[in-house]
């Protein structure tokens, strides 16, 4: 009885995440964000279990798959599972840091599967040790500008492109490609 | 820099996504493949002159149609393979079937002829060089391949770099058709395979280094 209820509440939730992504793939920034938040507790949950020996690095790989399902939320397909596309990626991102790391943990530590990944959450974020704003300023002008216009001033794309004098499609390629670079940053360095 | 900063970075104009992303990239990425091909094979080598006459024989089109069957095959593993989650249980029996179906008409030609004409049906004129020129043809379709797959989300490195590369060996083979004198079954079992599984090898061994994300 209870389990059903528990399987119920991770459907539920699973179908309002899914909405959420879909609406923000068809262009409405709102329920994108609402989408990423929600998933951010889910993903913190999830990572801080199987990296219960290593709690520092949780809250950097985070934020380091948040990057990851943004820069290939292009890769979902309404038809499959969000829970399925979601935990690949994290685990994904979860094996990249092991073998990046130590690589003998990933033999010692069972990455079981399981399809309730939305049952548990975590909305307590730790510090992330990684400086995001520090890759960020790393970056080459025609990628860091894009984004810390665009995304950290919230300006429109003509307006980025007004202010920097690139064109208005090398500011949307610079977004992408910057995000692109970042995450490649994150994981050639520690 | 705090999650919560993060995911307003994120979002903020995030904007909408074309849809078929992935479908688009390898749509692009074949084409440019078999241009390539078509470009290596005539650089090096020529069309057959008797193209008109040989595509009167069942035999070539039993040939043209278990290559253009792999490639659906490995189209359709590739496909898998870029998108995380996704579910791979049918990619192994589809990729066999036109394998299977091959090895098994092969079997019947070769039960059926006469011994003393087995080895000819197997090692034809051209084996000695057939799979290597299958390999070479597939160097464009392979870096567009491993371009379309790396720029989606493969979560296992190196059954996609293997799917990739058979992608590519099976787009060169399509190509090869054009040129190849042989069309025995028996031979373009072995020797069409083993042309295909090269790039395919490459694949799976680089994987892991080239499809990182």
């Amino acid at each position: 009885m209870q389990r059903t209820t528990r399987e119920e509440g991770w459907r539920a939730k699973e179908e309002l995440l899914r909405k959420l992504l879909l609406g923000g793939l068809a262009g409405d920034n709102v329920a994108y964000q609402a989408f990423l938040k929600e998933l951010t507790a889910h993903l913190r949950a999830f990572l801080r279990k199987r990296l219960a020996r290593l709690p520092d690095e949780v809250e950097d790989l985070v934020q380091e798959s948040l990057i990851a399902v943004h820069n290939q939320r292009h890769t979902y397909d309404a038809g499959q599972p969000l829970s399925a596309w979601v935990q690949a990626i994290a685990k994904y991102k979860l094996i990249d840091l092991l073998r990046r790391r130590i690589g003998h943990e990933l033999r010692n530590d069972p990455l079981e599967d399981d399809d309730e990944f939305f049952s548990t959450a975590d909305a307590d974020a730790a510090e992330a040790r990684r400086d995001l704003n520090k890759l960020l300023d790393e970056l080459p002008d025609q990628h860091r500008l894009p984004i810390i216009h665009t995304k950290l001033d919230g300006l429109s794309v003509q307006e980025a492109a007004r202010l920097t004098g690139m064109s208005e499609s090398a500011i949307k390629v610079g977004v992408h490609r910057g995000l692109k670079a970042l995450a490649a940053r994150i994981r050639g360095g520690t | 820099m705090k999650t919560d900063d993060l995911i307003s970075l994120l979002a903020t104009g995030a904007g909408a996504v074309e849809p078929h992303a992935a479908e688009r990239r390898y749509a692009k990425a074949m084409a440019i493949g078999a241009i390539g091909a078509l470009l290596v094979m005539l650089s090096i080598t020529s069309i057959r002159r008797d193209l008109a006459d040989v595509v009167m024989l069942p035999m070539f089109w039993l040939k043209v149609g278990f290559v253009a069957s792999v490639v659906a095959a490995s189209l359709f593993a590739v496909l898998r393979l870029s998108r995380p989650g996704a579910r791979i249980d049918w990619v192994p029996r589809l990729i066999a079937a036109p394998l299977l179906v091959m090895w098994a008409i092969a079997a019947y030609v070769l039960i059926q002829a006469d011994p003393s004409e087995r080895a000819d049906l197997f090692y034809g004129s051209t084996s000695a060089y057939c799979p290597f020129l299958i390999a070479l043809f597939s160097v464009p379709a392979f870096v567009a391949a491993i371009w379309a797959m790396k720029g989606l989300a493969p979560t296992r490195p190196r059954l996609g770099g293997f799917a990739a590369g058979l992608l590519s060996g099976a787009t060169a083979a399509l190509v090869y058709c054009l040129h190849c004198p042989e069309i025995e079954p028996p031979f373009i079992g072995f020797w069409y395979v083993l042309g295909m599984l090269i790039p395919a090898g490459v694949g799976a061994v680089l994987g892991r280094a080239l499809l990182r994300w």
